[in-house]
């Protein structure tokens, strides 16, 4: 497969029962590609990141990857085919500590994880690119020390480590910065702004300052379905865009360009 | 609601050299224990073949997270494959500890691929129904097994050759410990390996393991496979240390008092089985005798305060003692 890839969603549809949560929706998101996802709270950002990567399946249309229908395919293999993500909600082994919620990870994405006879600390070149992740995304200090005794924050940046270590092609960041301070989020941008350029990153985040700084293209999701999409400076000039976020100062839009 | 502390803190790193030739020394102590204390062969040997079976089981339920009532159901097939097939002619100990092995591990795949794509209590009552039918398949099948009273005439040649099993026990001694040595190496490795990692990710958060792209059911198969051979091969060294196969290998009750001495000795850390095991054996070798009814009660009053508290068992209760005399000292 290539290092790079191109996904998309062609009428998607998901209802929970009979409410409907994703309409319609066809989306591409390109390699390279810096897009962010925004929408109100409850306008299905998340389940759409379900749809995405396996986790849930539509009621009718499908996903492809580089072309090819994905929507049958289980989450365990789009994920071994390139398609990353970060969990809203935080999702860690928390009993494991930093370097061997990485090494699980990284086990797993370099083909390693099952076999039996060789000890984890012999396999020199993947607990390298454990360290190696770990101090990239600033968590070299608590190395050893078991995810669940770190803070909130710092837990949000494993979760991307983990994220970056099955060495995706598409990376899905659902709310990587929740949690994080506000003066601390550019930490997401620093460790984004080191990723290989051909990877494609959706962001989805209520920090609208964060998404305004890493966005070239922003989708907005209303209600399950595609309002709008467009450059930062569009977006944020759009009136029915600003009629969504109106009212709602903690997500207020940056003043029109 | 207790919740289960986690298990001691398995950093990846290796030990040092030192550190590996002192953990041979315990083996040393036991096999020489036959020169101090004649007699209790039989005994040991007994322990040992426990704790091998116990073995088994915490690669389930300590690392792998599945919790099961049947484990008997696997150590019985081992059991029974080796009695049957020394009735018939088949004596040679190793090669019937291998046949064993297989048979269970056969076993394990066919239930554990119908059984391991559910977790939590349909698992735990899916795994007792499995042991269920062994059982009562076992039990039918008279021509075959000896029904209730058992697989008669079960003998073995020696073991390889040279060491004959005598009424003394001393032979059947070595030649479970050996067994168990190995099998306690083997799980030693395979519990550091990137798939005994892989486990513990299983045990910890199974949706996160799949949303790293971990077959996790293949994986868990796996794990199961695993562990019943190691359970069959138990099971095996029962029958040809005891020569006798009874139905009881099979029983619920057996697989209930495997997981109440892993519990006992704390699980997921390898060396629970050891504590566990001869202190599970002794207090019923002490209560038993005496009144076999308050025995159960014991049992019970064992396995609530246990649950109670010292969710992490006997080895459990001594890491928390370490931590607080090492916070003391610093």
């Amino acid at each position: 497969m290539t290092g790079t890839a191109t996904l998309e969603t062609q009428s998607l549809n998901m209802s929970f029962g009979s409410v409907p949560i994703i309409n319609d929706v066809t989306f591409t998101l390109r390699p390279g590609e810096r897009r962010a996802l925004i929408g109100p709270n409850g306008a299905g950002k998340t389940t759409f990141v379900n749809l995405l990567t396996g986790r849930l399946h539509p009621s009718s249309g499908s996903v492809l990857l580089n072309g090819h229908d994905i929507t049958e395919v289980g989450e365990a293999r789009r994920i071994r085919m390139g398609i990353g993500r970060t969990f809203q909600i935080t999702s860690l082994f928390p009993k494991l500590t930093v370097r061997e919620n990485v090494f699980l990870a990284v086990a797993e994405c370099e083909g390693i994880a099952s076999r039996l006879f060789r000890s984890a600390f012999h396999h020199g070149a993947q607990v390298a690119r454990v360290d190696e992740l770990v101090h990239r995304v600033g968590l070299g200090d608590v190395a050893n020390t078991q995810a669940q005794f770190l803070p909130y924050g710092r837990q949000r940046l494993l979760e991307i480590a983990i994220a970056l270590a099955l060495r995706p092609k598409i990376l899905l960041l659902d709310e990587p910065a929740a949690g994080i301070p506000t003066a601390e989020s550019h930490v997401i941008l620093d460790i984004i702004a080191t990723l290989p350029k051909e990877i494609a990153v959706l962001l989805i985040d209520h920090d609208m300052d964060l998404v305004f700084r890493f966005a070239q293209q922003i989708s907005v999701l209303v209600q399950g379905s595609i309002l709008v999409e467009g450059a930062p400076r569009d977006i944020a000039a759009d009136p029915r865009v600003r009629e969504v976020y109106l009212g709602d100062s903690k997500h207020g839009l940056p003043a029109a360009a | 609601m207790t919740t289960i502390p986690a298990p001691p803190v398995a950093v990846i790193a290796a030990p040092s050299g030192l550190a590996r030739l002192l953990q041979l020394v315990p083996w040393f102590v036991v096999a020489g224990l036959p020169l101090v204390l004649p007699g209790y062969e039989p005994l040991a040997m007994q322990v040992f073949v426990m704790i091998l079976f116990a073995l088994s089981l915490d690669l389930l339920v300590g690392y792998a997270g599945i919790v099961t009532l049947g484990h008997a159901g696997l150590f019985g097939m081992g059991a029974y494959t080796a009695g049957i097939l020394s009735v018939h002619g088949v004596t040679d100990p190793i090669v019937t500890a291998l046949a064993a092995m297989v048979v269970a591990a056969l076993t394990g795949l066919v239930f554990g691929a119908a059984m391991l794509r559910t977790k939590g209590l349909t698992l735990l009552m899916l795994t007792m129904a499995a042991a269920f039918l062994l059982y009562e398949i076992a039990n039918k099948a008279t021509g075959l097994t000896g029904g209730e009273d058992g697989l008669q005439g079960v003998s073995f040649t020696p073991v390889l050759g040279l060491f004959a099993f005598d009424f003394r026990g001393k032979t059947a001694f070595f030649y479970s410990l050996v067994a168990l040595f190995l099998v306690f190496t083997f799980v030693r490795i395979l519990i550091n390996s990137p798939f005994g990692w892989s486990l513990r990710g299983i045990r910890e958060n199974d949706a996160r393991m799949v949303a790293i792209g971990c077959p996790i059911l293949q994986r868990r198969v796996v794990a199961y496979v695993i562990s019943a051979a190691l359970a069959g091969l138990a099971g095996a060294l029962q029958a040809q240390t005891t020569q006798f196969v009874a139905l009881h290998s099979l029983s619920f009750e057996l697989s209930g008092n495997i997981l109440i001495m892993l519990i006992l000795g704390g699980s997921g850390r390898l060396y629970g089985a050891f504590v566990g095991v001869p202190a599970f054996m002794f207090a019923q070798d002490l209560l038993a005798k005496q009144d076999p009814a308050n025995w159960f009660l014991g049992q019970g009053i064992i396995l609530i305060a246990m649950v109670m508290l010292a969710p992490g068992g006997m080895l459990g209760i001594a890491e928390r003692a370490m931590a607080a005399i090492k916070r003391r000292l610093s």
